[in-house]
């Protein structure tokens, strides 16, 4: 136990540097999914042919291609046509976009929840489109949406460890790294599995917080 | 075609869902502070031919004009239509996350963008009018079937419209909350609101409407004056459905 403490406190800088790393790529990875993922379900339930048509294409072809693939096809194979991102970036924009697919499905389900008449009252007095989403739609299904954007911001927690594939030396890489040049591989990712858990109490709070917030009225 | 007097006038109108032609030629203008009950069998089209005037449906073919502008809701020139012609719902359709005093002021600040002081104090008084005034900060989950819908009398009169449609306004309702909308509903009729009411209240329509419609398969079977009409029937199926409904058993 004693040993532990000691390897835990040599051990712990450096994981805390993959920790700012994995929160980097975590929180932009959700913002860039949050607000394309709203777009595609706002093409997706437009009532555009074209644009839902679009919507669907996108979401279906992101979501049945592998985010490893993705970030592979970002970063090694966008700079042959001249687009050379660093590997943060790269894995932000992979992971940001693979995760818009599911941010979609899961808007959109919140968005046709809402009663059609409500729409109807909405478009009765006068509203249009634009209005009727953010007024009457939208905020009634950021209560529906909530529960499983929770679960969202968990799994992406857990998922940026994949842009280690891609260098990006988050908490994942760190671990294995101080794992195989030291052999205490109980003790690394004994703190790394720590290190994880640590970081989606926090969110799991906050969506108990949210839904408290939003879904009392 | 619409002469000075009219404010809503149809002319033709023909809508399929489908294979299923539900408007077949309908023709008929409404005055201005006029008030017609539009009755008939289920099916018979008559809430299709409301959506049709504010353009919650589109029709196939026939001309329909509100207040002289002709409705196609494909144009812009609906948003200010619908802002001429409010409606009121079988089901309410209140907005459940907005108290009754934000669901009356929504129209006017969100889509006529009246000052928001000017349209609380307007609000306030449409819901002191249709006898809510202690209600303004309840949410509509809160009300009774009868409260809702008054305060969704109050949200289409926020809108300061020149004809108010109801689309069986009353049907939803418990039998001992009908009659607290009917006295909302005809004191706006008295103050000379243009009207057209989908209903099944015949009491209503005999004492308050100026001009009752017969509609059955998708056409006008019977027109013509309230009392007159309910009274004395000439057409065998307007008397066949007013007995169903008078006389249900």
């Amino acid at each position: 136990m004693q040993r532990f403490l000691v390897d835990a406190v040599e051990f712990m800088p450096i994981l805390l540097l993959g920790v700012k790393l994995t929160i980097m790529v975590t929180v932009g990875s959700l913002v860039l999914s949050t607000v394309l993922g709203l777009v595609w379900a706002l093409m997706r339930v437009s009532g555009v042919r074209a644009l839902s048509g679009t919507a669907i294409v996108i979401v279906n072809v992101i979501r049945g291609i592998p985010i490893i693939v993705q970030l592979f096809y970002i970063y090694f194979v966008l700079p042959e046509f001249g687009i050379t991102l660093t590997a943060l970036e790269a894995s932000i924009i992979g992971l940001g976009i693979a995760y818009s697919a599911y941010q979609s499905e899961n808007f959109r389900a919140g968005i046709e929840a809402i009663d059609r008449g409500q729409i109807e009252a909405a478009h009765s007095i006068g509203m249009g489109w634009v209005l009727t989403m953010r007024r009457v739609v939208l905020p009634q299904a950021v209560k529906i949406v909530l529960p499983p954007y929770g679960n969202i911001m968990i799994m992406m927690l857990k998922d940026s460890s994949q842009a280690s594939t891609i260098t990006v030396a988050e908490l994942a890489l760190q671990g294995k790294l101080i794992a195989s040049s030291t052999f205490k591989n109980m003790t690394v990712f004994t703190l790394v599995a720590a290190l994880y858990l640590a970081m989606s109490i926090p969110l799991i709070l906050m969506v108990g917080w949210l839904e408290k917030r939003f879904g009392r009225k | 075609m619409s002469d000075a007097t009219a404010m809503i006038v149809l002319t033709d109108v023909h809508k399929s869902f489908g294979a299923h032609h539900v408007i077949r030629g309908f023709s008929a203008h409404v005055e201005k502070g006029e008030v017609v009950c539009v009755i008939g069998p289920s099916g018979s089209g008559k809430s299709t031919i409301l959506r049709c005037i504010n353009g919650l449906e589109g029709y196939d073919r026939g001309e329909i004009e509100v207040d002289g502008m002709a409705v196609d809701r494909a144009d812009r020139s609906i948003v200010a239509i619908r802002a001429k012609v409010s409606m009121v719902f079988q089901r309410f359709n209140l907005f459940p996350h907005r108290t009754a005093l934000e669901n009356v002021v929504e129209g006017p600040i969100y889509v006529k963008k009246e000052p928001r002081e000017e349209a609380v104090e307007r609000g306030r008084a449409l819901l002191a009018r249709v006898g809510l005034a202690d209600k303004e900060h309840a949410y509509p989950a809160a009300l009774s079937g009868g409260q809702q819908q008054r305060v969704a009398i109050a949200r289409a009169l926020a809108m300061q419209p020149k004809a108010i449609l109801f689309d069986e306004p009353t049907s939803s309702l418990d039998p001992e909350l009908v009659g607290e909308v009917l006295a909302v509903m005809r004191s706006l009729a008295e103050e000379g609101m243009t009207m057209i009411v989908v209903t099944h209240e015949m009491g209503f329509a005999k004492e308050v409407a100026d001009r009752v419609l017969f509609l059955d398969q998708g056409v006008i079977a019977e027109a013509g004056k309230a009392r007159e009409l309910l009274t004395n029937p000439r057409n065998p199926r307007t008397q066949d459905f007013l007995r169903r409904v008078l006389h249900p058993l």
